[in-house]
């Protein structure tokens, strides 16, 4: 595909969402900000599934821990500064990755997507059943983070607006630094571990520490994902590091397509979206989505993000191929 | 004048009660190609592995310049200047033959933390590619993907990226396995122009390419080398005919 066509049509994408609230009832804008929090939370999972071939079913204990951290350090009464406190969740969130990555990155395949679940399991213990989570049902975030630099305050985090281009922009910034990353001497030794570790070891790359670093970066930008999460929703509990929401933010990525960026946001909107349509229709939503999912690996082996190709394929109108 | 680039001192290899390689000597010198020649199930790979830091050695060392790299894994020892090549194609098939090589220059060149850098456009690394890919007799495929490269050019890739990692002493897996006899005079051909400043072990099956190129030529047998010596010695060696043509002939 013609890239000049792919970056029209994320562009066009992002017009839509820029607008979006002119024409959104308040109900869906926070439905649209609750997607673009899940997709930062995708993007930063598919770093690692897609992109260096690790596949972690415990990528929920980052996003959680970021979540608690903003809940655990904020004043109870009052507005904590939102720069320090993202910075601290950001931080705890993946300093928690590095040393979990320093074990876990140890076992391959199968093995590593038990360990990462298993690190994971302990974390949502910690919180469920320690004095640091306070209570099992979670905790509250009374009062949204104050965005005052040095006595400025460019935005205002209780208007639901300005929580939702505060969202948007992060969901931008992390897509734009991972575009980045990923095109960089480091993103292409991923892309190297991913095709043929052992050769890049050959070839004199450590990749233990390259894998050590996208694990942390992940775990970081998961972080991100959790600390809006918790802003958003004013509350915090053990379910946000559940095995369930390690599931699901796999699942975007899987639906988005392996390998693309757009494609994890694409599945998080695909996998958030039809929650929400089928459980409207019925309470047994879990069993349409699975009939969806079984489907979309079916029928879009390379998910959201390879449709527009396939499409166009089909009706023998864009460019070829390689 | 010789001069010795890589020494294996008495490496021995045990599998449980397997032993693939028992006090094996091999000695490297800078300019020349040493072959490594034995029948299925002697030790060959075992004893590439063991110098090229897949596979760590039960007993013995293993001298680069004269300093002890026993204990360094594939990636220490490829940085130290000591390249392989695989006997089953080793390459990124997905990646293009000038990124496969790229990405073997840039590990000299690593800059980890230039993230808003764009990889394809670091011009040392590309250029340094580059070069590999005409020495190793590839020029004019840079942009082809590797996976849909023939069988011989992608052993020629396999070689190219050693290349761009600047190594000193190249240690050649059967890089002529499953070539035709085309492709193999081209690839004797570059072993020959490859060897002037650099130390190669050649392991390789077929016998008109080594006695060829080898200036040395190590006969293995069950694990143990059988004879070393000069093409000349093991062309004529007893030893080495009973070893290749059966031993009822020789009772």
């Amino acid at each position: 595909m013609n890239p000049r066509v792919v970056l029209s049509f994320k562009l066009a994408v992002l017009a839509g969402l820029v607008l979006f609230p002119a024409i959104g009832s308040s109900f869906y804008v926070e439905l649209v900000a609750k997607i673009l929090v899940m997709s930062i939370f995708a993007m930063s999972l598919a770093l690692l599934v897609g992109f260096t071939g690790l596949v972690s079913l415990g990528h929920a204990a980052y996003f959680g821990i970021a979540a608690y951290t903003v809940a655990l350090i904020a004043p109870e009464y009052e507005a904590a500064n939102l720069w320090f406190v993202l910075a601290a969740s950001v931080l705890a969130a993946g300093a928690a990755a590095f040393f979990i990555g320093l074990f876990v990155l140890r076992t391959k395949g199968i093995y590593f997507i038990m360990v990462t679940l298993a690190f994971a399991q302990m974390a949502y213990y910690i919180f469920h059943d320690t004095a640091l989570g306070r209570s099992s049902d979670g905790i509250y975030l009374n009062v949204k983070p104050d965005a005052s630099l040095f006595g400025w305050m460019p935005f205002n985090l209780d208007e639901p607006l300005h929580l939702y281009y505060f969202i948007l922009a992060a969901m931008v910034a992390v897509f734009v630094l991972l575009a980045f990353v990923l095109r960089s001497p480091f993103g292409r030794v991923l892309a190297g571990i991913h095709s043929n570790e052992h050769r890049m070891k050959s070839l004199g790359y450590a990749t233990q520490r390259y894998k050590l670093a996208a694990f942390t970066l992940a775990g970081a930008l998961a972080g991100v994902a959790g600390f809006l999460y918790a802003v958003l929703f004013g509350f915090v509990t053990p379910d946000y590091l559940s095995w369930h929401q390690s599931g699901n933010v796999l699942l975007m990525v899987i639906l988005g397509g392996l390998g693309s960026l757009a494609g994890a946001v694409a599945g998080a909107f695909a996998f958030i979206g039809l929650q929400e349509m089928f459980s409207d229709w019925t309470k047994h939503w879990q069993l349409l989505m699975g009939l969806v999912i079984v489907a979309a690996v079916l029928f879009m082996p390379s998910g959201l993000a390879g449709l527009p190709r396939r499409i166009f394929r089909t009706v023998n109108w864009g460019e070829d191929d390689e | 004048m010789s001069e010795a680039m890589l020494v294996a001192d008495r490496l021995t290899r045990h599998f449980g009660g397997l032993t693939a390689n028992l006090e094996v000597c091999i000695t490297l010198e800078r300019g020349k190609l040493h072959a490594l020649l034995g029948p299925n199930g002697a030790g060959k790979s075992t004893c590439i592995n063991m110098l090229s830091g897949d596979l760590p050695p039960s007993a013995g060392r293993i001298l680069l310049e004269g300093q002890d790299v026993t204990g360094l894994d594939s990636a220490a020892r490829s940085h130290r200047g000591i390249g392989r090549s695989y006997q089953r194609t080793n390459i990124f098939p997905q990646f293009t033959v000038l990124e496969n090589c790229r990405l073997a220059a840039q590990s000299r060149r690593p800059r980890p933390w230039r993230i808003f850098t764009d990889a394809m456009k670091t011009r040392d690394t590309v250029e340094r590619a580059q070069a590999a890919i005409v020495e190793a007799g590839l020029g004019g495929r840079e942009l082809r993907k590797a996976g849909l490269l023939s069988h011989g050019e992608q052993r020629q890739l396999e070689i190219a990226m050693v290349l761009a990692t600047d190594a000193r002493v190249l240690l050649l897996d059967e890089p002529l396995a499953g070539m035709g006899s085309e492709e193999s005079a081209q690839m004797v051909e570059l072993l020959r122009k490859l060897k002037q400043n650099r130390a190669i072990l050649l392991v390789e099956h077929d016998m008109d390419a080594v006695f060829a190129v080898a200036d040395t030529i190590t006969v293995m047998v069950e694990g143990s080398v059988l004879e070393s010596g000069p093409p000349e010695q093991i062309r004529n060696s007893e030893d080495v005919q009973a070893a290749y043509l059966g031993e009822d002939e020789h009772g």
